[in-house]
């Protein structure tokens, strides 16, 4: 099949199988960003945003995407201006082997946008579904905190 | 400018890891690479009779047993892993051959269409029946890998001249390490060379398991770490193998060939934590008075026996606890089974030995209508006090200080009152641990198995390169010892270089391993760094990477040097088992469902004792992840076989902690500075993962008043221990 995918706001037309899922399509071109846990649905370290809403990219197929809107963490900030939840990531030691990160700052992402000012337990339920087995998650609640207040004070 | 050396700083692997740039050996792609997956057995025990290997589309390629060209031995204790099954394989998943091709899906397909025949032999799964031997043995003669005896005092005496004896006999289960990425490596085989990229712990054990694979000379031989997404021990002696695959592969096919498991393939098939059984019996005089201690450990090693020995020694070496026993007889046996092989993992036989001398202190203190805490405290080692070996605390223990703090931080000894006497709808209790972790390698093997060499270069930039083979997985290390090397040379953290370690690069360091990179590793480097600071010698031109290119002014070596206090007798487990310790007290409160008997986790709270802290927050990462992961083996973390097969091979099935399970941690860190490590700083990543099982145990103990003997402490464990004191 051939379709066109918009990969952070870049549009790329990709040829690919039927079955193929979103994942395998994204990392094949060049979106290594986006990590593979388990396959399964489970770890949410592959993560994407699908029209905004947080998907796992191992769980849908790629034809299902083609012309959708898809967000990675490259496409909310990058090294040298990230995004203030990237540098909340980083300024509150959310981050150890880094492999469930960019996972984590998309979920965080998404919560953000629907709900500024989010309290604990809700930003224990936004990622409930991102395993990560460095950091027993309480640098990474502190993270989005962080970054909920310092986005609020900043517009 | 100078800092506070614990002054936390960003990680300087931050912006990228964030971002999602860092790139993880999956993440890398080589000109003309070939893909590889292992055909492994299905058979817990068995001749391989035959292999039948349907004709191979163009281009691929089968790699087994004969393609190595030296010896089919993982390189480790005892050398008894073969790389490929030879005729037998000894537990499922055993690797057997490669399929390598362009196509995954084509190797996936030719791999299906391959048949073995094989003649099954009686298997052996538990560590009784190894211990029985009543079936061909696996290993020996008698299944043992390894067996030793500690004897301290006159152990049988005080026995004979107890006026009681209290026995108890503790049971811990399978942990897999669910590393977030996937073991992988990839080789490549060019001029003649041959080099493995990948996620590991130890670039050098690589090495030296592909020298004895190839039969090669060294320099023939390259490993280079990529970033690590995880490890826990269980990218520290299981990597050997799969670098050895891709090797063999690579050089066979002339192209990079890339082996990365999927998750299934990765629980199924990599080293666990060792299962346990520990019995423990304590002789007390008529004033109930401990006098003598004998506690027997067998372990089940699996098929092969890895790192089985010195896990071994590290359970023994810590089977009497924090406790100071006058006579001790300490007995550990690790078994062969046909289950799959255990492995190093986070605290390396300390936690099984710790669950069962704090639940045995607890339940004795109860036992005999003593506060466990008061008992506890009564019986507990101080500075100058002997260990389980004879060794001599020469450091001060500051455990009674860390308890008083813990204390005032849980309010431990007025629940843990309330809580015995409650009997409300819902159990709740409280349960307090008291642990160490031996820091750095066990026994002589700093100064004769390791023999670490760092180096430090200063560029005429002014910038200075740290080479060591400690790698950056996940704990924090590339930026602690950048800090340690800016802090000795009054640099800006930015002006000290750290890339990811490459054997043609970095010498020999060890092994990322053992809570040694801080103390041993970066002691090195602040000695080196302070010869440097005051004029080294003069370097080669020489070239890291693009970033880091450039002619080097100076150099300096510096090499593993023993403090003059350590004795150590490895006979007869004389002496100085560790050149010091790390110390923690751990805090956990639950409730426990009354019909499901769920166990729900309300408060935490530790305080440990690493000597100096070089980066605060990197340290409380540290802590708070070793609890998290403690608590998951303490609580849920169930893995089951059936007849050598793991019933949970899935995210799904093997249940690890996730954002709701535990609620905050409240920890403190004690300052307690040691003389040989870098401005006082000891061991600290598995020290946390040790107290938090025998906490969160004693914690339903104290709510559901019966003893806990087993780990873990599933709901269905509960149900019967309820049901049995009714
Ligand atoms: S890789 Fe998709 S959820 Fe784990
Ligand atoms: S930082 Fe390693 S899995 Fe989250």
């Amino acid at each position: 099949m051939e379709g066109i995918f918009k990969i952070n706001g870049k549009e790329i037309k990709v040829s690919f199988k039927s079955d193929a899922v979103l994942l395998s399509l994204l990392r094949e071109n060049g979106c290594t960003e986006v990590k593979e846990g388990c396959r399964e649905g489970e770890c949410g370290s592959c993560v994407v945003l699908l029209d905004g809403r947080l998907v796992n990219s191992c769980q849908v197929f790629a034809a299902s995407a083609a012309g959708k809107e898809i967000t990675t963490v490259r496409g909310i900030g990058n090294i040298h201006s990230p995004h203030p939840i990237q540098s909340a990531f980083a300024d509150s030691g959310a981050v150890q082997c880094g492999f469930c990160t960019p996972g984590m700052v998309l979920a965080a992402y998404c919560l953000l946008k629907k709900n500024p000012d989010p309290r604990e337990d809700e930003i224990i339920e936004a990622i409930d579904g991102n395993l990560c087995r460095c950091t027993g998650y309480v640098k990474i609640i502190e993270a989005v905190k962080i970054a909920a207040k310092r986005m609020r004070e900043n517009g | 400018m100078k800092e506070k050396v614990d002054r936390s700083i960003n990680r300087i692997d931050a912006p990228e890891k964030t971002g999602g740039y860092a790139e993880y050996i999956a993440d890398m792609k080589f000109e003309g690479m070939l893909y590889a997956k292992t055909l492994r057995s299905e058979k817990p025990r068995a001749v391989i009779k035959s292999i039948d290997i349907p004709l191979l589309p163009e281009g691929c390629y089968v790699v087994d047993k004969n393609d190595i060209p030296g010896k089919n031995r993982v390189k480790m204790l005892l050398d008894d892993q073969p790389f490929f099954a030879e005729d037998i394989v000894n537990y499922i998943g055993e690797p057997i051959l490669l399929v390598v091709g362009p196509d995954r899906e084509q190797v996936a397909q030719v791999l299906s269409n391959i048949r073995v025949l094989y003649e099954e032999m009686e298997p052996v799964f538990t560590i009784v029946d190894a211990v029985k031997c009543d079936k061909a043995s696996i290993y020996g003669e008698d299944n043992c890998f390894s067996g030793y005896e500690i004897i301290r005092g006159d152990p049988d005496r005080a026995f004979r001249e107890a006026a009681e004896a209290i026995e108890g006999e503790y049971r811990t289960g399978l942990q897999e390490h669910i590393y977030l990425e996937p073991q992988g490596v990839i080789g490549v085989y060019e001029n003649e060379r041959v080099t493995v990229y990948g996620s590991m712990q130890c670039p050098y054990y690589i090495k030296t398991a592909l020298v004895q694979g190839f039969g090669w000379d060294e320099e023939r031989i390259r490993v280079v770490q990529t970033t690590t997404g995880g490890a826990f021990g269980g990218k520290e002696e299981y990597t050997s193998i799969i670098a050895g695959h891709a090797a063999f592969a690579a050089v066979k096919t002339g192209r990079p060939v890339r082996l990365i498991f999927d998750r299934a393939e990765d629980i199924i098939c990599t080293t666990k934590r060792h299962p346990s059984i520990i019995k423990i019996k304590t002789a007390l005089d008529k004033n109930r008075k401990i006098t003598a201690m004998e506690v027997e450990i067998t372990l089940d090693g699996g098929a092969y026996a890895g790192l089985s020995p010195v896990v071994l020694q590290r359970a023994m070496f810590a089977a009497t606890g924090v406790y100071n026993i006058p006579n001790i007889k300490v007995k550990g046996r690790v078994f062969a089974t046909n289950n799959v092989p255990s492995g190093a993992m986070r605290g390396f036989g300390g936690p099984q030995a710790f669950f069962a001398i704090e639940m045995h202190m607890q339940s004795l203190a109860e036992s005999i209508s003593r506060d466990p805490l008061d008992f506890k405290m009564e019986n507990m080692l101080s500075k100058g006090d002997l260990t389980v070996t004879g060794g001599v605390l020469r450091y001060e223990v500051k455990l009674p200080q860390m308890i008083d703090l813990v204390e005032k931080m849980s309010g431990y000894r007025r629940k843990y009152e309330a809580f015995i006497n409650d009997r409300g709808e819902v159990p709740k209790g409280i349960g307090l641990s008291i642990f160490y972790h031996g820091c750095a390698f066990t026994g002589s093997g700093e100064k004769e198995k390791i023999r670490a060499r760092v180096k430090l270069k200063k560029r005429k930039d002014g910038k200075v390169l740290i080479l060591v083979a400690s790698v950056e997985m996940g704990q924090g290390s590339s930026t602690t010892l950048r800090k340690i090397v800016a802090r000795a040379m009054d640099l800006p953290v930015e002006d000290v270089i750290y890339e990811n370690p490459d054997t043609d690069i970095v010498p020999d360091s060890g092994p990322t391993v053992a809570s040694r990179t801080v103390m041993i590793v970066g002691f090195l480097l602040k000695k080196a760094a302070e010869r440097l600071k005051a004029g080294g010698e003069k370097a080669a031109d020489f070239k890291v990477t693009e970033a880091c290119e450039g002619p080097a002014e100076l150099e300096v070596t510096e090499e593993y040097e023993e403090p003059g206090y350590i004795k150590w007798g490895h006979e007869k487990f004389e002496g100085d088992a560790y050149p010091t310790y790390s110390w923690g007290v751990n805090v956990v409160e639950v409730e426990v469902d009354p019909v499901t008997f769920v166990i729900k986790v309300n408060g935490i709270w530790g305080v440990y004792d690493i000597g100096t802290i070089i980066d605060e927050r990197i340290i409380r990462g540290q802590m708070e992840g070793g609890i998290a992961q403690g608590l998951g083996y303490a609580a849920f973390e169930v893995m089951n076989t059936d007849c050598g097969n793991i019933l949970q091979p899935s995210l799904a099935d093997y249940i690890i902690p996730n954002s709701k399970e535990f609620p905050e941690m409240e920890i403190r860190l004690i300052d307690n500075p040691y003389e040989y490590g870098p401005f006082g700083a000891k061991g600290a990543g598995e020290l946390p993962f040790i107290g938090a099982a025998p906490a969160l145990a004693s914690a339903v103990q104290n709510a559901l008043k019966v003893p806990i003997k087993r780990l873990p402490v599933t709901p269905e464990y509960l149900l019967k221990v309820a049901e049995g004191e009714k």
